[in-house]
Protein backbone atom coordinates (compact mmCIF):
# COMPACT_ATOMS: atom_id res chain seq x y z
CA UNK A 1 0.00 0.00 0.00
CA UNK A 2 1.52 2.94 -1.18
CA UNK A 3 1.43 6.42 0.44
CA UNK A 4 -1.40 7.68 -2.31
CA UNK A 5 -3.23 4.68 -2.27
CA UNK A 6 -3.87 4.92 1.69
CA UNK A 7 -4.42 8.73 1.21
CA UNK A 8 -7.25 7.48 -1.38
CA UNK A 9 -8.75 5.21 0.67
CA UNK A 10 -9.17 7.02 3.77
CA UNK A 11 -10.62 10.55 1.71
CA UNK A 12 -13.19 7.61 0.68
CA UNK A 13 -14.41 6.13 4.06
CA UNK A 14 -13.60 9.35 6.03
CA UNK A 15 -14.59 12.76 4.25
CA UNK A 16 -14.10 14.56 7.11
CA UNK A 17 -10.35 14.09 8.13
CA UNK A 18 -7.28 15.70 7.08
CA UNK A 19 -4.36 14.04 5.62
CA UNK A 20 -1.06 14.94 4.97
CA UNK A 21 2.87 15.18 5.12
CA UNK A 22 4.87 12.07 3.62
CA UNK A 23 6.05 9.77 6.85
CA UNK A 24 4.46 9.90 8.58
CA UNK A 25 1.06 10.66 6.82
CA UNK A 26 -0.93 12.50 9.60
CA UNK A 27 -4.53 12.14 9.50
CA UNK A 28 -6.58 14.63 11.56
CA UNK A 29 -10.01 12.91 12.53
CA UNK A 30 -13.23 14.38 14.34
CA UNK A 31 -13.22 12.53 18.14
CA UNK A 32 -16.18 10.65 16.78
CA UNK A 33 -14.02 9.05 14.56
CA UNK A 34 -11.48 8.10 16.39
CA UNK A 35 -11.77 4.45 16.88
CA UNK A 36 -13.62 3.45 13.93
CA UNK A 37 -10.56 4.82 11.94
CA UNK A 38 -8.05 3.07 13.97
CA UNK A 39 -10.44 -0.37 13.23
CA UNK A 40 -9.94 0.68 9.64
CA UNK A 41 -6.41 1.82 9.61
CA UNK A 42 -5.64 -1.86 11.14
CA UNK A 43 -7.81 -3.99 8.92
CA UNK A 44 -7.78 -2.37 5.78
CA UNK A 45 -4.57 -0.23 6.16
CA UNK A 46 -2.85 -3.18 7.30
CA UNK A 47 -1.43 -0.84 10.12
CA UNK A 48 -1.38 -3.41 12.55
CA UNK A 49 2.00 -2.56 14.42
CA UNK A 50 0.76 0.23 16.89
CA UNK A 51 3.62 2.37 18.18
CA UNK A 52 2.43 4.96 20.74
CA UNK A 53 -0.20 6.90 22.08
CA UNK A 54 0.51 10.41 23.36
CA UNK A 55 -1.01 13.42 23.92
CA UNK A 56 -0.51 17.74 23.69
CA UNK A 57 -1.67 20.51 25.70
CA UNK A 58 -2.85 23.33 23.22
CA UNK A 59 -3.96 25.21 26.22
CA UNK A 60 -7.00 27.44 25.83
CA UNK A 61 -7.71 25.31 22.86
CA UNK A 62 -7.91 21.84 24.73
CA UNK A 63 -6.13 18.79 24.42
CA UNK A 64 -5.36 16.70 21.63
CA UNK A 65 -4.77 12.67 21.34
CA UNK A 66 -2.00 11.50 19.08
CA UNK A 67 -1.57 7.75 17.89
CA UNK A 68 1.04 6.45 15.90
CA UNK A 69 0.58 2.89 13.88
CA UNK A 70 2.64 1.37 10.99
CA UNK A 71 2.00 -1.40 8.22
CA UNK A 72 5.75 -3.03 9.05
CA UNK A 73 5.45 -4.95 5.41
CA UNK A 74 4.31 -1.94 3.39
CA UNK A 75 6.12 0.89 5.24
CA UNK A 76 3.25 2.97 6.31
CA UNK A 77 3.37 4.92 8.75
CA UNK A 78 -0.24 6.67 10.45
CA UNK A 79 -0.27 9.77 12.89
CA UNK A 80 -3.62 10.12 13.83
CA UNK A 81 -4.71 12.85 15.63
CA UNK A 82 -7.92 14.20 17.31
CA UNK A 83 -8.61 17.73 18.90
CA UNK A 84 -11.04 16.86 22.12
CA UNK A 85 -12.38 20.65 22.29
CA UNK A 86 -11.47 22.71 25.10
CA UNK A 87 -12.24 21.84 28.47
CA UNK A 88 -13.10 18.15 27.34
CA UNK A 89 -11.02 15.13 28.98
CA UNK A 90 -12.80 12.20 27.55
CA UNK A 91 -11.61 9.88 24.45
CA UNK A 92 -12.81 6.79 22.90
CA UNK A 93 -10.30 3.91 23.97
CA UNK A 94 -8.27 2.52 21.40
CA UNK A 95 -7.42 -0.75 23.47
CA UNK A 96 -10.40 -3.11 22.09
CA UNK A 97 -8.63 -2.09 18.72
CA UNK A 98 -4.66 -2.72 19.46
CA UNK A 99 -3.32 -3.89 23.07
CA UNK A 100 -0.24 -1.82 23.03
CA UNK A 101 -2.70 1.14 23.28
CA UNK A 102 -3.40 -0.31 27.06
CA UNK A 103 -0.30 1.40 28.50
CA UNK A 104 0.25 3.98 26.50
CA UNK A 105 -3.24 5.47 27.40
CA UNK A 106 -2.80 5.23 31.05
CA UNK A 107 0.13 6.94 30.87
CA UNK A 108 -1.65 9.63 28.72
CA UNK A 109 -4.28 9.49 31.78
CA UNK A 110 -1.58 9.78 34.01
CA UNK A 111 -0.08 12.47 32.42
CA UNK A 112 -2.94 14.29 31.06
CA UNK A 113 -5.85 13.23 33.13
CA UNK A 114 -7.50 12.28 30.26
CA UNK A 115 -10.01 9.47 30.66
CA UNK A 116 -10.18 6.68 28.40
CA UNK A 117 -13.91 5.30 27.35
CA UNK A 118 -13.97 1.67 27.32
CA UNK A 119 -10.33 1.33 28.80
CA UNK A 120 -10.23 -2.14 30.53
CA UNK A 121 -8.14 -0.90 33.63
CA UNK A 122 -7.89 3.40 33.56
CA UNK A 123 -4.92 3.47 36.62
CA UNK A 124 -2.05 6.20 37.18
CA UNK A 125 0.82 4.07 35.68
CA UNK A 126 4.11 5.89 36.47
CA UNK A 127 3.28 8.17 39.36
CA UNK A 128 1.97 6.96 42.75
CA UNK A 129 -2.09 6.50 43.11
CA UNK A 130 -1.99 9.52 45.51
CA UNK A 131 -0.79 11.63 42.86
CA UNK A 132 -2.73 15.00 42.77
CA UNK A 133 -2.47 17.20 39.29
CA UNK A 134 -1.69 15.79 35.65
CA UNK A 135 1.76 16.87 35.61
CA UNK A 136 2.05 17.31 31.65
CA UNK A 137 -0.79 19.59 31.54
CA UNK A 138 0.69 23.06 30.73
CA UNK A 139 -1.21 24.66 33.52
CA UNK A 140 0.96 22.58 36.02
CA UNK A 141 4.03 24.62 36.90
CA UNK A 142 7.54 22.51 36.98
CA UNK A 143 7.69 23.55 40.92
CA UNK A 144 4.22 22.22 42.10
CA UNK A 145 5.76 21.32 45.82
CA UNK A 146 4.34 18.07 46.40
CA UNK A 147 4.50 17.80 50.48
CA UNK A 148 4.88 14.97 52.12
CA UNK A 149 8.04 13.92 50.55
CA UNK A 150 8.92 10.42 50.38
CA UNK B 1 22.11 -30.69 80.64
CA UNK B 2 19.38 -32.68 78.89
CA UNK B 3 16.43 -31.49 77.34
CA UNK B 4 13.20 -34.01 77.26
CA UNK B 5 10.40 -33.16 74.84
CA UNK B 6 7.73 -34.17 77.61
CA UNK B 7 9.25 -31.40 80.20
CA UNK B 8 6.40 -29.47 80.61
CA UNK B 9 9.45 -26.38 81.16
CA UNK B 10 9.89 -26.61 77.65
CA UNK B 11 6.39 -27.36 76.26
CA UNK B 12 4.78 -24.63 77.96
CA UNK B 13 7.74 -22.32 76.86
CA UNK B 14 8.82 -20.28 73.79
CA UNK B 15 8.63 -22.66 70.51
CA UNK B 16 11.65 -21.56 69.16
CA UNK B 17 13.11 -21.46 65.69
CA UNK B 18 12.95 -24.91 65.17
CA UNK B 19 8.88 -25.37 65.46
CA UNK B 20 7.96 -25.80 62.03
CA UNK B 21 5.71 -22.96 60.75
CA UNK B 22 3.08 -24.48 58.85
CA UNK B 23 1.90 -28.08 59.76
CA UNK B 24 0.02 -30.17 57.84
CA UNK B 25 -3.77 -30.60 59.28
CA UNK B 26 -3.31 -34.31 59.60
CA UNK B 27 -0.32 -34.89 61.14
CA UNK B 28 0.05 -35.71 64.69
CA UNK B 29 3.51 -35.00 65.88
CA UNK B 30 4.62 -35.73 69.21
CA UNK B 31 4.67 -32.17 71.02
CA UNK B 32 2.15 -30.92 69.28
CA UNK B 33 -0.50 -30.29 72.21
CA UNK B 34 1.27 -26.91 73.42
CA UNK B 35 -1.43 -26.15 75.10
CA UNK B 36 -3.35 -23.32 73.51
CA UNK B 37 -0.73 -22.43 70.84
CA UNK B 38 -2.16 -24.89 67.98
CA UNK B 39 -4.84 -21.84 67.03
CA UNK B 40 -2.53 -19.51 65.74
CA UNK B 41 -1.37 -21.74 63.21
CA UNK B 42 -1.44 -21.15 59.65
CA UNK B 43 -2.73 -24.18 57.26
CA UNK B 44 -1.95 -24.23 53.83
CA UNK B 45 -2.59 -26.30 51.57
CA UNK B 46 -0.25 -26.95 48.53
CA UNK B 47 -2.35 -29.27 46.04
CA UNK B 48 -2.50 -25.93 43.75
CA UNK B 49 -6.24 -25.51 43.89
CA UNK B 50 -5.12 -22.40 46.37
CA UNK B 51 -4.18 -19.06 45.06
CA UNK B 52 -1.23 -17.45 46.35
CA UNK B 53 0.26 -13.56 45.52
CA UNK B 54 3.45 -13.13 45.46
CA UNK B 55 5.81 -9.78 44.80
CA UNK B 56 8.18 -10.16 42.56
CA UNK B 57 10.08 -7.02 43.20
CA UNK B 58 10.93 -3.82 43.72
CA UNK B 59 13.98 -5.40 44.44
CA UNK B 60 14.30 -8.58 42.62
CA UNK B 61 17.98 -8.88 41.44
CA UNK B 62 16.49 -10.75 38.14
CA UNK B 63 14.70 -7.58 37.39
CA UNK B 64 18.16 -5.45 36.48
CA UNK B 65 16.60 -2.39 38.05
CA UNK B 66 13.26 -1.57 40.05
CA UNK B 67 10.44 -3.46 38.56
CA UNK B 68 7.53 -4.94 40.70
CA UNK B 69 5.75 -7.74 38.98
CA UNK B 70 2.49 -9.07 41.18
CA UNK B 71 2.08 -12.48 40.65
CA UNK B 72 -0.84 -14.90 41.26
CA UNK B 73 0.19 -18.32 41.43
CA UNK B 74 -1.72 -21.71 41.56
CA UNK B 75 1.00 -24.00 42.97
CA UNK B 76 4.43 -23.25 40.74
CA UNK B 77 2.29 -21.67 37.75
CA UNK B 78 1.97 -18.31 37.28
CA UNK B 79 -1.91 -17.33 36.41
CA UNK B 80 -2.03 -13.57 36.30
CA UNK B 81 0.83 -10.91 36.26
CA UNK B 82 0.04 -7.10 37.39
CA UNK B 83 3.42 -5.33 36.12
CA UNK B 84 3.86 -2.44 38.33
CA UNK B 85 6.41 0.12 36.82
CA UNK B 86 6.99 3.86 37.38
CA UNK B 87 9.81 3.67 40.55
CA UNK B 88 12.58 5.69 38.32
CA UNK B 89 10.56 8.42 36.68
CA UNK B 90 12.39 11.38 36.61
CA UNK B 91 9.35 13.13 34.38
CA UNK B 92 11.57 13.48 31.60
CA UNK B 93 8.73 14.94 29.09
CA UNK B 94 8.46 17.31 31.56
CA UNK B 95 12.02 18.33 31.99
CA UNK B 96 12.60 18.81 28.16
CA UNK B 97 10.19 21.57 28.05
CA UNK B 98 12.40 23.29 30.89
CA UNK B 99 15.82 22.92 28.32
CA UNK B 100 16.89 24.14 25.29
CA UNK B 101 17.51 21.70 22.34
CA UNK B 102 21.56 22.51 23.30
CA UNK B 103 20.54 21.60 26.67
CA UNK B 104 18.73 18.33 26.56
CA UNK B 105 20.43 16.18 24.37
CA UNK B 106 22.76 14.98 27.44
CA UNK B 107 20.06 14.83 29.76
CA UNK B 108 18.36 12.23 27.07
CA UNK B 109 21.62 9.97 27.50
CA UNK B 110 19.59 9.28 31.10
CA UNK B 111 16.46 7.55 29.84
CA UNK B 112 18.14 4.38 28.34
CA UNK B 113 21.76 4.57 30.33
CA UNK B 114 22.63 1.34 29.39
CA UNK B 115 22.30 2.76 25.37
CA UNK B 116 22.79 6.09 26.10
CA UNK B 117 23.93 7.12 22.36
CA UNK B 118 20.15 5.92 21.07
CA UNK B 119 18.39 8.82 22.61
CA UNK B 120 20.37 11.31 22.10
CA UNK B 121 20.49 10.27 18.39
CA UNK B 122 16.48 10.49 18.82
CA UNK B 123 16.28 13.64 19.82
CA UNK B 124 18.50 15.78 17.60
CA UNK B 125 17.97 13.91 14.62
CA UNK B 126 13.83 15.26 15.27
CA UNK B 127 15.07 18.67 15.98
CA UNK B 128 17.04 18.60 12.77
CA UNK B 129 14.14 17.46 10.83
CA UNK B 130 11.86 19.85 11.94
CA UNK B 131 14.75 22.94 11.43
CA UNK B 132 15.73 21.10 8.36
CA UNK B 133 19.35 21.20 9.47
CA UNK B 134 21.83 19.30 7.05
CA UNK B 135 24.40 17.01 8.93
CA UNK B 136 27.93 16.85 7.41
CA UNK B 137 28.82 13.08 6.15
CA UNK B 138 31.54 12.65 8.63
CA UNK B 139 29.28 13.53 11.54
CA UNK B 140 26.28 10.78 10.19
CA UNK B 141 29.17 8.56 9.98
CA UNK B 142 30.56 8.93 13.53
CA UNK B 143 26.79 9.04 14.66
CA UNK B 144 26.85 5.31 12.66
CA UNK B 145 29.85 4.04 14.52
CA UNK B 146 28.97 5.69 18.31
CA UNK B 147 25.35 4.31 17.73
CA UNK B 148 26.72 0.85 16.31
CA UNK B 149 29.35 0.59 19.53
CA UNK B 150 26.41 1.14 21.74
CA UNK B 151 24.66 -1.64 20.69
CA UNK B 152 27.45 -3.89 20.96
CA UNK B 153 27.96 -2.76 24.62
CA UNK B 154 24.37 -3.04 25.53
CA UNK B 155 23.98 -6.86 24.03
CA UNK B 156 26.80 -7.33 26.22
CA UNK B 157 25.47 -6.50 29.11
CA UNK B 158 22.15 -8.03 27.94
CA UNK B 159 23.57 -11.26 27.32
CA UNK B 160 25.94 -11.07 30.55
CA UNK B 161 23.31 -10.37 32.75
CA UNK B 162 20.39 -12.86 31.26
CA UNK B 163 22.96 -15.86 32.05
CA UNK B 164 23.49 -14.65 35.69
CA UNK B 165 19.61 -14.79 35.85
CA UNK B 166 19.26 -18.27 34.49
CA UNK B 167 22.51 -18.94 36.76
CA UNK B 168 21.55 -22.23 38.13
CA UNK B 169 21.50 -23.68 35.13
CA UNK B 170 24.61 -22.16 33.91
CA UNK B 171 26.22 -23.60 36.34
CA UNK B 172 26.59 -20.32 38.26
CA UNK B 173 25.97 -17.88 35.13
CA UNK B 174 29.01 -15.46 36.53
CA UNK B 175 31.62 -17.11 33.73
CA UNK B 176 29.48 -15.41 31.03
CA UNK B 177 28.40 -12.51 32.97
CA UNK B 178 32.34 -11.83 33.44
CA UNK B 179 33.36 -12.42 29.75
CA UNK B 180 31.03 -9.86 28.47
CA UNK B 181 32.01 -7.25 31.30
CA UNK B 182 35.61 -7.73 30.35
CA UNK B 183 34.20 -6.80 26.64
CA UNK B 184 31.98 -4.16 27.37
CA UNK B 185 35.00 -2.61 29.05
CA UNK B 186 37.15 -2.32 25.79
CA UNK B 187 34.40 -0.27 24.09
CA UNK B 188 33.49 1.85 27.64
CA UNK B 189 37.60 2.88 27.00
CA UNK B 190 36.84 3.62 23.50
CA UNK B 191 33.76 5.82 24.63
CA UNK B 192 36.01 7.33 26.97
CA UNK B 193 38.69 8.39 24.86
CA UNK B 194 36.05 9.83 22.40
CA UNK B 195 33.72 11.81 24.83
CA UNK B 196 35.44 11.87 27.99
CA UNK B 197 32.57 9.73 29.91
CA UNK B 198 31.54 6.22 30.29
CA UNK B 199 27.85 5.74 30.54
CA UNK B 200 26.43 9.16 29.75
CA UNK B 201 27.41 10.85 27.11
CA UNK B 202 26.26 14.12 25.22
CA UNK B 203 28.17 13.28 22.01
CA UNK B 204 24.97 13.90 19.90
CA UNK B 205 24.54 17.68 18.82
CA UNK B 206 21.99 19.55 16.72
CA UNK B 207 23.56 19.57 13.28
CA UNK B 208 26.05 16.93 14.37
CA UNK B 209 28.47 15.62 16.99
CA UNK B 210 30.25 17.41 19.89
CA UNK B 211 33.17 15.61 18.99
CA UNK B 212 35.57 14.60 16.25
CA UNK B 213 38.10 11.24 16.91
CA UNK B 214 41.04 11.85 18.70
CA UNK B 215 44.67 10.39 17.09
CA UNK B 216 44.73 6.60 16.77
CA UNK B 217 41.11 6.20 17.43
CA UNK B 218 40.27 4.25 14.58
CA UNK B 219 42.85 1.52 15.23
CA UNK B 220 41.89 1.14 18.73
CA UNK B 221 38.14 0.67 17.56
CA UNK B 222 39.56 -1.45 14.73
CA UNK B 223 41.27 -3.69 17.37
CA UNK B 224 38.57 -3.66 19.87
CA UNK B 225 35.98 -5.20 17.02
CA UNK B 226 38.46 -7.65 16.09
CA UNK B 227 38.50 -9.05 19.69
CA UNK B 228 35.02 -9.20 20.33
CA UNK B 229 34.06 -10.31 16.90
CA UNK B 230 36.36 -13.46 17.98
CA UNK B 231 35.05 -14.05 21.06
CA UNK B 232 31.26 -14.43 19.66
CA UNK B 233 31.88 -17.67 19.06
CA UNK B 234 33.32 -18.66 22.01
CA UNK B 235 29.74 -17.34 24.01
CA UNK B 236 27.80 -18.99 21.86
CA UNK B 237 29.82 -22.24 22.34
CA UNK B 238 29.22 -22.11 25.92
CA UNK B 239 25.63 -21.58 25.83
CA UNK B 240 24.06 -23.23 22.87
CA UNK B 241 26.05 -26.64 23.49
CA UNK B 242 25.00 -26.73 27.41
CA UNK B 243 21.50 -28.72 27.12
CA UNK B 244 20.17 -26.85 30.47
CA UNK B 245 20.38 -23.49 28.91
CA UNK B 246 18.43 -25.16 25.72
CA UNK B 247 16.02 -26.19 27.44
CA UNK B 248 15.09 -22.81 29.97
CA UNK B 249 15.49 -20.49 26.20
CA UNK B 250 13.69 -22.86 23.70
CA UNK B 251 9.92 -23.14 23.54
CA UNK B 252 9.71 -20.56 26.78
CA UNK B 253 7.84 -17.17 26.57
CA UNK B 254 6.60 -17.38 22.68
CA UNK B 255 5.39 -14.47 21.43
CA UNK B 256 3.22 -14.59 18.32
CA UNK B 257 3.66 -11.99 15.80
CA UNK B 258 0.01 -11.20 15.76
CA UNK B 259 0.64 -10.43 19.72
CA UNK B 260 4.07 -8.79 18.81
CA UNK B 261 2.68 -6.37 16.35
CA UNK B 262 -0.83 -5.25 18.57
CA UNK B 263 1.26 -4.53 21.37
CA UNK B 264 4.35 -2.78 19.46
CA UNK B 265 7.10 -4.52 20.64
CA UNK B 266 10.55 -3.74 18.62
CA UNK B 267 13.53 -5.09 17.74
CA UNK B 268 15.16 -8.30 18.61
CA UNK B 269 11.65 -9.00 19.85
CA UNK B 270 9.75 -7.99 17.07
CA UNK B 271 12.45 -9.83 14.98
CA UNK B 272 12.52 -12.33 17.00
CA UNK B 273 8.93 -13.21 16.11
CA UNK B 274 9.11 -13.28 12.66
CA UNK B 275 8.85 -10.00 11.44
CA UNK B 276 11.39 -8.44 9.22
CA UNK B 277 11.62 -5.06 10.25
CA UNK B 278 14.76 -2.77 11.14
CA UNK B 279 14.70 0.89 11.10
CA UNK B 280 18.23 0.90 9.35
CA UNK B 281 16.94 -0.87 6.68
CA UNK B 282 13.26 -0.07 5.78
CA UNK B 283 13.77 3.73 6.70
CA UNK B 284 17.46 4.63 6.62
CA UNK B 285 18.88 7.42 8.60
CA UNK B 286 22.11 9.04 8.93
CA UNK B 287 23.82 7.36 5.91
CA UNK B 288 22.73 3.83 7.00
CA UNK B 289 22.04 2.96 3.73
CA UNK B 290 25.56 3.57 2.15
CA UNK B 291 26.33 -0.07 4.80
CA UNK B 292 25.51 -3.53 3.61
CA UNK B 293 24.40 -5.85 6.88
CA UNK B 294 22.12 -8.08 7.08
CA UNK B 295 18.59 -8.35 9.56
CA UNK B 296 18.20 -11.58 11.29
CA UNK B 297 14.87 -12.58 11.44
CA UNK B 298 13.92 -15.91 13.85
CA UNK B 299 10.43 -17.46 13.44
CA UNK B 300 9.80 -19.11 16.96
CA UNK B 301 9.21 -16.19 19.00
CA UNK B 302 11.04 -17.63 22.09
CA UNK B 303 13.71 -16.87 24.53
CA UNK B 304 16.15 -18.88 22.26
CA UNK B 305 14.88 -16.53 19.31
CA UNK B 306 15.75 -13.19 20.77
CA UNK B 307 19.03 -14.33 22.28
CA UNK B 308 19.92 -15.71 18.34
CA UNK B 309 18.65 -12.38 16.98
CA UNK B 310 21.22 -10.70 19.21
CA UNK B 311 23.96 -12.96 18.78
CA UNK B 312 23.73 -12.22 14.96
CA UNK B 313 23.44 -8.51 15.75
CA UNK B 314 26.62 -8.92 17.22
CA UNK B 315 28.64 -9.40 14.13
CA UNK B 316 26.20 -7.26 11.64
CA UNK B 317 27.33 -4.20 14.51
CA UNK B 318 30.59 -4.72 13.69
CA UNK B 319 30.48 -5.84 9.92
CA UNK B 320 28.91 -1.81 9.78
CA UNK B 321 31.41 -0.53 12.10
CA UNK B 322 34.68 -1.59 10.09
CA UNK B 323 32.58 -0.41 6.46
CA UNK B 324 32.69 3.22 8.51
CA UNK B 325 35.54 3.00 9.60
CA UNK B 326 36.77 2.20 6.15
CA UNK B 327 35.06 5.04 4.26
CA UNK B 328 35.30 7.75 7.01
CA UNK B 329 34.60 10.73 4.85
CA UNK B 330 36.96 13.74 5.66
CA UNK B 331 35.18 17.57 6.63
CA UNK B 332 33.69 19.50 9.30
CA UNK B 333 31.69 17.44 12.22
CA UNK B 334 29.34 19.75 12.61
CA UNK B 335 26.85 22.11 10.27
CA UNK B 336 26.44 24.91 13.29
CA UNK B 337 28.55 27.26 14.35
CA UNK B 338 30.28 26.68 17.99
CA UNK B 339 27.52 27.79 20.61
CA UNK B 340 28.42 30.46 22.42
CA UNK B 341 24.98 30.62 24.46
CA UNK B 342 22.49 27.56 25.50
CA UNK B 343 19.43 29.19 24.28
CA UNK B 344 21.16 29.76 20.47
CA UNK B 345 19.51 26.86 18.79
CA UNK B 346 16.13 27.65 17.90
CA UNK B 347 13.94 25.28 15.50
CA UNK B 348 10.79 27.03 13.66
CA UNK B 349 7.79 25.92 14.18
CA UNK B 350 6.35 22.56 13.27
CA UNK B 351 6.98 18.50 14.41
CA UNK B 352 8.39 15.54 13.62
CA UNK B 353 8.75 11.96 14.82
CA UNK B 354 12.10 10.77 14.23
CA UNK B 355 13.15 6.96 15.33
CA UNK B 356 16.56 5.23 15.48
CA UNK B 357 16.55 1.60 15.86
CA UNK B 358 18.23 1.01 19.66
CA UNK B 359 19.12 -2.03 20.76
CA UNK B 360 15.87 -2.71 22.21
CA UNK B 361 14.17 -1.65 19.26
CA UNK B 362 12.16 1.27 17.98
CA UNK B 363 13.56 4.74 19.65
CA UNK B 364 10.90 7.65 18.31
CA UNK B 365 10.51 11.01 19.63
CA UNK B 366 7.77 12.70 18.76
CA UNK B 367 8.93 16.87 19.31
CA UNK B 368 6.93 20.13 18.60
CA UNK B 369 8.72 23.01 18.13
CA UNK B 370 6.89 26.45 18.82
CA UNK B 371 10.04 28.47 17.28
CA UNK B 372 11.29 29.38 20.63
CA UNK B 373 14.68 27.65 21.86
CA UNK B 374 12.79 24.95 24.02
CA UNK B 375 10.65 22.23 22.71
CA UNK B 376 6.18 22.61 23.33
CA UNK B 377 6.03 19.24 23.63
CA UNK B 378 8.35 15.80 23.79
CA UNK B 379 7.30 12.76 23.71
CA UNK B 380 9.54 9.66 24.02
CA UNK B 381 8.46 6.43 22.64
CA UNK B 382 10.55 3.80 24.55
CA UNK B 383 11.40 0.45 23.06
CA UNK B 384 11.95 -0.37 26.28
CA UNK B 385 8.10 0.44 27.51
CA UNK B 386 6.36 -1.14 25.03
CA UNK B 387 8.55 -4.10 25.22
CA UNK B 388 7.69 -4.52 28.95
CA UNK B 389 4.02 -4.18 28.02
CA UNK B 390 3.91 -7.96 26.37
CA UNK B 391 4.64 -9.28 29.77
CA UNK B 392 1.45 -9.61 30.88
CA UNK B 393 0.21 -11.46 27.81
CA UNK B 394 3.24 -14.26 27.59
CA UNK B 395 3.89 -14.73 31.27
CA UNK B 396 0.70 -16.32 32.55
CA UNK B 397 0.68 -20.39 32.17
CA UNK B 398 5.14 -20.37 32.56
CA UNK B 399 6.47 -21.25 36.05
CA UNK B 400 7.61 -18.76 38.34
CA UNK B 401 11.42 -19.65 37.68
CA UNK B 402 10.53 -18.81 33.47
CA UNK B 403 9.27 -15.51 34.91
CA UNK B 404 13.05 -14.41 35.55
CA UNK B 405 14.55 -15.75 31.78
CA UNK B 406 11.30 -14.61 29.82
CA UNK B 407 11.87 -11.12 32.04
CA UNK B 408 15.58 -10.98 31.05
CA UNK B 409 14.96 -12.10 27.26
CA UNK B 410 12.73 -8.72 26.91
CA UNK B 411 15.77 -7.26 28.30
CA UNK B 412 14.10 -4.01 29.72
CA UNK B 413 16.18 -0.77 30.35
CA UNK B 414 13.65 0.66 33.56
CA UNK B 415 15.18 4.09 32.84
CA UNK B 416 13.56 4.05 29.70
CA UNK B 417 10.78 2.31 30.57
CA UNK B 418 10.01 5.30 32.99
CA UNK B 419 11.35 7.62 31.52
Amino acid sequence: MTREQATTLIGERFGVAQVEGESPLVVTLPVDQWASFARFAKETLGCRFFSFSTAVDWKEQGLEVVAKVDNLDERLSLLMKTKLGAGVTTCPSLVPIYRGANWMERECYDMFGIRFEGHPDLRRILLSEDWEGHPLLKSYAVDTPHPPYR
Amino acid sequence: MTLRLDDPSVAQGDPGPSTPLRVAPSSSRGGETTGGSTASRVELDYSGGERLTMNMGPQHPSAHGVFRAILTLEGEQVVAVDAVIGYLHRCHEKLSETLTYAQYPSIASKTDYVAAMTSEFAYVMAAEQIGKIEVPKRAQYLRVIAAELQRIASHLLWLGTWCLDMGGALGGGATIFLYCIREREMILDLFESLVGARLLYGFYQVGGTRYDIPEGWTDACRKTVDVIDSRIGEYEGLLEENPFFLVRARGVGVISRELAEDVGIAGPLLRGSGVSFDIRRSAPYSSYEDFTFDVPVEADGDCFSRYRIRMVEFRESIKIIRQALDRLPEGPISSRPGLKSVAQIRIPKGEAYARVEGPRGEVGCYLIADGSAKPYRMKWRGASFSNLSVLPHIIPGHKVADVVAIMGSVDPVFGEVDR
